[in-house]
Order: C-alpha cells, then sequence, then structure tokens
C-alpha cells in the first residue's frame, strides 16, 4: 500500500488542478492550480526515485558506495521541473495582467472577443 | 559532422542572446540583419548535416557516452527526418524574419532586437525538439518552443484579443507538457532510462504491457497531440492563430504543429513500438480515429470561418488529421507520402498566411465579408493567394499533391475519400475567400455578426496602413510556393526523402515514391470539387452560409479556457479507451 501511496497522491495533486482550471472563475486563480498540476509531477518524480533506508546523493561527506542513496537523476528532473514551471507562470502572470488592462476583467467567463 | 549537431540549438541562441543583449544599442536594420544571418546560418548547417545524415548518427554532447549500456547523458538524433525537421523549421524561421523585414511594428519601441531575438529562441526550441534522443530532453525543448511561442502569439500586448488567445494557449499547452513529464516519469520508474531507444528496449526486456505503459502512452501522446491540435485538443490553435502576429503565424502552422505529428511518431516508433510498449492496431485504431475526427470537424469549421487567419487555422486543423491518419495506419509508403506532404503544406500554409498579412496590413481587416471586392488592386496578391490555394487542395504538380496521392495509395479504401474531401472543402473555403476579396464576385455578404470572431476592426501590424505592398512582403511567399512545388517536381527529391525516413521509421524497408496517374487523377478530383465548392458558396451564400444547426459546433470553441481544459481530459480518457482493449488481453 505504502508503495503505491505517493503515485496516488500525484495522480489526486495533477487532477485537483485540472478540476481548478476547468472550473476557474479568476485566472490568476487559473494560473495557481496549472502550477498544482505541475506539483503533482514533482511528487511523481520524486517518488520514482525513492528508495527506503537511503539518504541524499551528495557525496561530499559521503563514501561513494558506502550507503544507499536516492536517485540523483529524477531529483535534477524535478530542478529542471521547477525552472520550467517558473517561467511559465512568469509569463502567464504578465499575459493576465494585460488581460486585466484589456478586458477590464479576470473573470475567464467574461472574455468574449474569440469564439466561433 | 556529428560533433556540430548540438550547433543546431546553440547557434539560434547564442544569437537570440546577442540580440537581447546588444538590441537596444543597434539600429533596427542592423539586429534584422544579423537575426536573418543567424537563422540562415543555421539553416545551412541543418541542410549540411541532412545531407550527410545517411546512416543516422547518435551525438553524446558533452561527451557523456553510456557506460556498460547505462546513460544518463543528453542524447542527439542525426537522422533524415529530424534533420529534415530542424531544417524545414530554420528556413520557415528565415522566411518570417524576411517576411517581417523591417515593415513589423513592434510594440517596445528602442529594442529594436526583441522580435528577432524570439524567434531565433523559438527556432533554436524547435531545432532541440526535432533533434532529441531522449524524453526529458524532448520535454525541455517542447517547453523552451510552447513558452516563446506562447510570448510571439501574445507580442502585440496592447491587444485584448492576442493577450486572450496566448493565455489559452499557454494553459491548454502547458497542461499537456506537464502530462508529458508525468508520462516520461512512469516509463523512467519502468525501466530507468530516459534515452527514447533505451526506453523501447526496457519496456521490451521486461514483457508483455500493462496498466504503467498504457498510463504512460497516454500521458506522453496527450502533449503530443496537444501541440499537434488533434480534435479535441486542437481548441487553442484557431484562437492562437487568429491573434498571433502574421510571421508567427507561419511558423505557427508552417512547422510547430507538424512538429507535435513527427513527435507522435518518433516517440512512438522508437519508444512504444516494440513488444513491450502498445500494440500496433491499438496505436492504428487510436489515431485513424483522432485522425479522422480532426480532418471532419477541422474542414467543416474551416467552411464555416469568416475570419481569414482563423479559416487558415482551421484548414492547419483539418490537415494535421490527414497528417494523423498517415501516421496511424503504420505503413512505410504512407509516412513517406506524410513527409512530402508536411513539406509541401508548410510552404502552401505559410505562403497563405503572409498573403493575409497583406490584407491586414493594407486594409487593417481580415474580415472576408467587410474585405468584399476590396483587394482588387492586388493583383499579384491574388495570383499567390489562389496558388496558395491549389497548393492547398492538392493540385499537381505541388508538394501536397504528391505527398497525399502517395498517402492516400498507402491507406486505401474510404479513408482515401477522407483526404480528397478534407482538402477539397478547407481550399474551397481558401478559393471562396479569394474569389469575394480580390475578385469582389458573388453578392455582397451580410457583415453583421452572430456567435463569432469576424476579424474586421483588427490593426495593422506596420507603423501605418501599408499604401504600397513592400517587395518582401510578397516575394516571401512567392518564394514559399515555389519551394512547395520543388517538393513535388524536383527530380529525385521525393525518393530521398523516402529514403531518409525508411532509413529510421521502418528498418529497412524502402519504398519507392512518384507520381502514379491515380494519384494526379485523384490531386485535379479534390482541386476541381475545390473550385466548385467555392464558386456555388460565392454565387448562393445563403444556401452554403453554416445554418443554425451547426451552431452548437462553433458553441464548442468558446474561447473560455476552462472548457478547453476539459477537452483536453476528455480527450486523454478517449484516447486511452481507444488503446485500452488491446492492452487488456495481452
Amino acid at each position: 500500500m505504502m508503495d503505491v501511496f505517493p503515485y496516488l497522491v500525484a495522480g489526486w495533486v495533477f487532477l485537483t488542478g485540472c478540476y481548478g482550471l476547468a472550473t476557474s472563475r479568476n485566472l490568476i486563480h487559473a494560473v495557481g492550480c496549472l502550477s498544482v498540476c505541475q506539483a503533482g509531477t514533482y511528487v511523481l518524480l520524486l517518488a520514482v526515485g525513492y528508495r527506503d533506508g537511503a539518504t541524499a546523493p551528495v557525496f561530499s561527506d559521503l563514501k561513494p558506495g558506502s550507503r544507499p542513496v536516492v536517485d540523483p537523476v529524477v531529483q535534477a528532473l524535478t530542478l529542471t521541473d521547477v525552472v520550467v514551471g517558473a517561467t511559465v507562470t512568469a509569463l502567464l502572470l504578465a499575459l493576465v495582467v494585460q488581460i486585466s488592462k484589456r478586458h477590464g476583467t479576470v473573470d475567464p467567463d467574461e472574455l468574449s472577443e474569440l469564439r466561433g | 559532422m556529428d560533433a556540430s549537431l548540438p550547433l543546431l540549438v546553440a547557434v539560434p541562441l547564442l544569437g537570440a542572446a546577442l540580440l537581447v543583449a546588444g538590441g537596444r544599442l543597434v539600429p533596427r536594420p542592423v539586429a534584422e540583419t544579423v537575426g536573418c544571418a543567424v537563422s540562415a546560418g543555421t539553416a545551412a548547417l541543418a541542410l549540411v548535416l541532412l545531407l550527410n545524415s545517411s546512416p543516422p548518427f547518435l551525438e553524446w554532447s558533452g561527451g557523456w557516452t553510456p557506460v556498460q549500456g547505462q546513460s544518463v547523458g543528453i542524447v542527439l538524433i542525426g537522422d533524415g527526418p529530424g534533420l529534415g525537421m530542424a531544417a524545414l523549421a530554420s528556413l520557415l524561421t528565415l522566411a518570417s524574419l524576411a517576411y517581417s523585414w523591417h515593415y513589423f511594428d513592434e510594440p517596445p519601441s528602442g529594442h529594436a532586437g526583441s522580435f528577432p531575438a524570439l524567434l531565433l529562441l523559438f527556432q533554436g526550441g524547435m531545432c532541440g525538439f526535432a533533434i532529441a534522443g531522449d524524453l526529458f530532453n524532448a520535454f525541455v525543448w517542447f517547453e523552451l518552443m510552447s513558452v516563446v511561442a506562447y510570448a510571439l502569439t501574445g507580442h502585440r500586448v496592447e491587444e485584448a484579443r492576442a493577450v486572450q488567445g496566448a493565455l489559452t494557449f499557454a494553459v491548454v499547452t502547458s497542461l499537456g507538457a506537464y502530462a508529458l513529464l508525468m508520462g516520461i516519469g512512469l516509463l523512467y520508474a519502468r525501466t530507468g532510462e530516459l534515452g527514447m531507444h533505451a526506453i523501447g528496449r526496457g519496456l521490451d526486456a521486461h514483457g508483455c504491457p500493462d496498466a504503467l505503459v498504457l498510463a504512460a502512452f497516454v500521458l506522453v501522446m496527450t502533449a503530443l497531440l496537444v501541440k499537434s491540435a488533434a480534435v479535441p485538443f486542437h481548441f487553442w490553435l484557431p484562437d492562437a492563430h487568429a491573434v498571433a502576429p502574421t510571421p508567427v503565424c507561419m511558423l505557427l502552422s508552417g512547422v510547430m504543429v507538424e512538429l507535435g505529428t513527427f513527435g507522435v511518431w518518433r516517440v512512438y516508433g522508437t519508444v512504444f513500438s516494440g513488444p513491450g510498449g502498445v500494440p500496433a492496431p491499438e496505436f492504428e485504431r487510436a489515431l485513424v480515429t483522432l485522425g479522422a475526427l480532426t480532418a471532419v470537424i477541422g474542414a467543416v469549421m474551416c467552411w464555416y470561418q469568416r475570419h481569414i487567419k482563423r479559416l487558415l487555422a482551421y484548414s492547419t486543423v483539418a490537415h494535421t488529421g490527414l497528417f494523423l491518419i498517415g501516421i496511424g495506419v503504420l505503413k512505410p509508403e504512407a509516412d513517406d507520402g506524410i513527409a512530402l506532404y508536411v513539406l509541401g503544406h508548410a510552404g502552401v500554409k505559410a505562403a497563405l498566411f503572409a498573403c493575409t498579412g497583406i490584407l491586414l496590413d493594407r486594409y487593417g481587416s481580415v474580415d472576408e465579408h467587410a474585405l468584399h471586392g476590396r483587394a482588387r488592386e492586388l493583383k499579384g496578391v491574388a495570383v499567390l493567394f489562389v496558388l496558395g490555394a491549389l497548393g492547398l487542395a492538392g493540385l499537381p504538380p505541388f508538394g501536397t499533391a504528391l505527398g497525399k496521392s502517395v498517402t492516400e495509395e498507402a491507406v486505401g479504401g474510404p479513408l482515401t475519400v477522407l483526404y480528397v474531401a478534407a482538402s477539397a472543402v478547407t481550399a474551397a473555403a481558401v478559393l471562396r475567400v479569394a474569389a469575394r476579396v480580390f475578385g469582389g464576385l458573388g453578392p455582397r455578404p451580410e457583415t453583421g455578426s452572430g456567435y463569432e470572431t469576424t476579424g474586421s476592426g483588427e490593426r495593422p501590424e506596420t507603423r501605418h496602413r501599408l499604401s504600397r505592398i513592400p517587395d518582401t512582403m510578397t516575394a516571401v511567399p512567392a518564394v514559399l510556393l515555389a519551394g512547395a512545388v520543388a517538393v513535388g517536381v524536383a527530380p529525385g527529391f521525393a525518393k530521398v526523402v523516402a529514403r531518409a525516413v525508411n532509413e529510421t521509421g521502418s528498418a529497412g524497408v524502402f519504398t519507392s515514391v512518384h507520381w502514379t496517374p491515380a494519384g494526379v487523377l485523384l490531386g485535379l478530383v479534390s482541386t476541381l470539387l475545390a473550385g466548385v465548392l467555392a464558386l456555388l458558396a460565392v454565387a448562393r451564400p445563403k444556401a452554403f452560409a453554416a445554418p443554425d444547426r451547426a451552431l452548437w459546433l462553433r458553441r464548442l470553441q468558446s474561447g473560455h479556457v476552462g472548457d478547453y481544459v476539459a477537452w483536453v481530459l476528455v480527450g486523454t480518457t478517449v484516447l486511452g479507451a481507444l488503446t485500452l482493449p488491446g492492452m487488456l488481453g495481452g
């Protein structure tokens, strides 16, 4: 059970973000929901690399091979993912600021310039 | 030779950095010259590498070669299809830089380098995605090209429509990208590898596919299908294309969407095609179903548009559907046909967008109804626009016709009818626009608006409305159309393309690709059909306008980001349901 638990959490966090995005009434909230989706990917990646009784893969005070470490590759992936996420969030928030200026609202229900 | 593969990404990125750093100090022509030079240099490099890509080679960047079969390095694939897409992306970037030469108006005045820098970043991202050999880097390049595309779509930040379209595009594509990352995480959990070939081997070694493989497949494909705008993942595309600056539309429709299709082909072929992956019949069912749906909905919605850019965007959706079907049938001939089709389509579609940009900059409108008869004076542009429409229909000797006929013969049966119908309807819509806008034919349509984006009252992208069309803006579409024809007629070109595709795609099964009487006939039929439909629509606007019962289809395209996200989830579920049956039995 405990083996699957982190994966279930990851899926749950991702779907929560999706639900928030689909029902959002405020674009800033929507951008936040997208970050929640992304948090699901962090949980999944870290869960993939986890090992029981292992420590951080930092070898400055640790002899290589002396004790198990968690997978450093997924941690590198997560770090890259965080950087990517920061870029996307910053750009999206900038767009929301412009939408607020041009449309006078941040409620997606009231944006009606593009349709059909 | 192999070692210069990473330069395809590094050169545009460095060029962009240079332009961002020095853009304020130099006058506009200098910044644009630097942009063109860097993008042309990358294009030349891509072409040289492409000519030397037989046999395909791998490059472990930084010398991180595998140790005992295990690797953590970044691997790049130098093969025909990947380098071909990189070359196409580079050449189209050059074309759009040339198109926007000195006439494109940029809001952040005082920084001449910003727009060319963004285009170069976009080029770097697309090249990286095309040659990525491991899934995680494919994700990073996917995100890089997407983020730059959002910024470029919303480049005119003063426009209400532009920022709305960019936001929907960004949210939907980013969600897809996170699904991709989840899929990559699952594949890494199973195989401990990130390289595409290595993951494929790992899955095969594990034995029969199970729920994890299915989940990973669905998540990865969701992202790639969002990028390639397959129904029901496509909603972002018309909104983004309607608002993006014209040179950006040329790139989005001409190559970025096709890169998503390329990604589907690459990932299935290297990761999921083995015995431990997704069985071929399931993949075929999923892709042909979604592709057919995409082609039909794209063609119908294309026909109902009056906003010319949205119309062209929907025609891209329809053609993506045709590409997906061609990839989905998993036949080497169909792969060859699609490769040629993508090349021809890129030239034709970019040329059509370029012509539409001329209308926008001269008349401040891209509304088919409001522009009725106003562009009679633009004889040259009219010729280019009509030629583009004929290319879209698949009139021989355009490259689109060759690619389409080769694919039609490979898919066979009722799908051939779909190819003819979808290309005929989208081309008919474009011809209808040409007849009304450039010819002033038929009764003047009503200009009132119902539930639609009309395209009138758009702001020109140039500083003032153009009184004279600059030569670059007409030369670029002419060259692009010439390129699309060359794909079809250049002797030996089709054979080279087919050989390059088969070398990676079908494990040594080489097929011959050439014009056939049946293919030429089908091309002529769809062109004729397009012409007849367009004439009827112009002569009898009422009978061929969108009926009320089609309104529900338009209402789906609501412009609401929440709706689009819900559709992505629906699409993911459908994809899973289409793939599931064979996985249970396996």
